[in-house]
């Protein structure tokens, strides 16, 4: 479901370019399945899916599969469009330390949107 | 060639509001009835730019949107800078009380959007003598919290890029990207702690108007309701329960979110224009 973020922001991307700085571990959980992905000066270096052993992450998104389905549509539905839509739904979780996604919160929206098919 | 210019006049008045001097920004546009327009929380009466340019609707009325204190062209009143702000029902209802004396508007129409389409509904509480009509965009009776405002003003978090990452989410996937970067960055350009500030009067208790909606008489001052079906924040389903509370309709816009008037502003004014003509007839 996320693998594909290696190459939406890859280094040398212009979305890599919006997070220059940024090293962080990103943990992205779709019901029991967490894909960790690790970001080098804002390029996503690599998307590595569990299990993990002990893994080490300073924010985690969780959320259903289905909902993940759903935010990452074309033309998402209303309440599935942003992740703060999916959380005041309850249908998403912001865990752990949320410091390095707040200070890159449209970054990181942005990273989550580049999975998207692009609407023609 | 000539550059293409507005019909938009900008220009300061000196206002006090609850005894303290103000240098109040406002923009307008048109003559007629006064439609006097409240932008949302963190932001500036920029978000109006399309209704002060629409000659539909300033051939008949007189619009007029004005900067909140400490929000735009219009800064904190002196020795206020540093205050810990915190947007009051009192305070809010206040200033376009001040506003309206000030220009001496008779029966205008005042129409606000998020923490304006709240307050529209304490002028219909307290107020409903004073204005033709209201409009509420975005207008729901209370929102409970449902994530951390301390977020948006905090040292180590830049609070022009928060608070414009977050008013991104609020706002519809459908609408012009040109829109919706504009409407951003309205909120990036906020002053430190604006935005949470003002959304201490929208969520949780002081601004919460459920136990009064039954003293509120649409019948002595008419109520319309428009609600984008993007939104988060003021949910349709929101707008619909303080509609059946309040024995009125309200109209639900598709592919809109939280700021329709400046994020998908053509769309709107397809919906906004006959809310004013029957405004206009009544």
């Amino acid at each position: 479901m996320f693998d594909d973020l290696t190459r939406t922001a890859a280094p040398g991307t212009p979305l890599a370019a919006q997070a220059r700085g940024l090293d962080m571990r990103l943990m992205l959980r779709a019901g029991e399945e967490d894909t960790l992905v690790i970001i080098r000066d804002g390029a996503v270096t690599e998307a590595r899916r569990g299990p993990h052993v002990t893994p080490t992450w300073d924010t985690r998104l969780a959320a259903a599969p289905g909902d993940w389905a759903e935010f990452l549509a074309p033309m998402p539905r209303p309440g599935y469009h942003d992740i703060y839509a999916l959380l005041r739904n309850r249908r998403m979780a912001f865990e752990g330390n949320l410091l390095p996604m707040m200070q890159n919160l449209m970054y990181i929206k942005r990273l989550l949107a580049s999975l998207r098919p692009e609407v023609a | 060639m000539a550059p293409q210019i507005e019909e938009i006049t900008g220009r300061y008045a000196h206002i006090d509001i609850e005894g303290l001097p103000h240098r109040i920004y406002w923009e307008e546009a048109g003559a007629g009835i006064p439609l006097v327009c409240l932008h949302t929380a963190g932001s500036d009466g920029r978000q109006y730019r399309a209704v002060l340019n629409d000659p539909e609707i300033t051939r008949h009325y007189r619009v007029m949107v004005f900067d909140m204190p400490r929000h735009g062209k219009s800064s904190p009143a002196a020795g206020t800078v540093d205050d810990d702000y915190a947007l009051t029902v009192q305070g809010y209802l206040a200033q376009i009380i001040a506003f309206c004396d000030a220009f001496e508007l008779e029966n205008p129409v005042a129409m606000g959007c998020s923490i304006g389409g709240r307050i529209v509904l304490h002028l219909a509480l307290h107020h409903p003598d004073r204005f033709r009509a209201l409009i509420g965009l975005q207008s729901s009776a209370h929102v409970d919290p449902y994530y951390d405002t301390t977020w948006l003003d905090r040292p180590d978090v830049h609070g022009g890029r928060m608070c414009g990452a977050f008013a991104h989410s609020l706002m519809a996937p459908t609408s012009p990207p040109e829109h919706v970067d504009e409407t951003r960055w309205h909120y990036m350009q906020g002053g430190p702690g604006i935005f949470k500030g003002d959304l201490h009067f929208y969520r949780g208790a002081e601004g919460d108007i459920r136990e009064d909606l039954g003293r509120i008489d649409t019948a002595k001052c008419p109520l319309h309701l428009l609600t984008g079906e993007y939104d988060f924040s003021c949910r349709p389903e929101d707008s619909e329960a303080l509609a059946q509370a309040l024995g009125i309709g309200v109209t639900i816009m598709p592919d809109m979110g939280h700021f329709p008037m400046s994020e998908n502003p053509e769309v709107f004014l397809t919906y906004l224009r006959p809310v004013l003509e029957r405004i206009r007839a009544g």
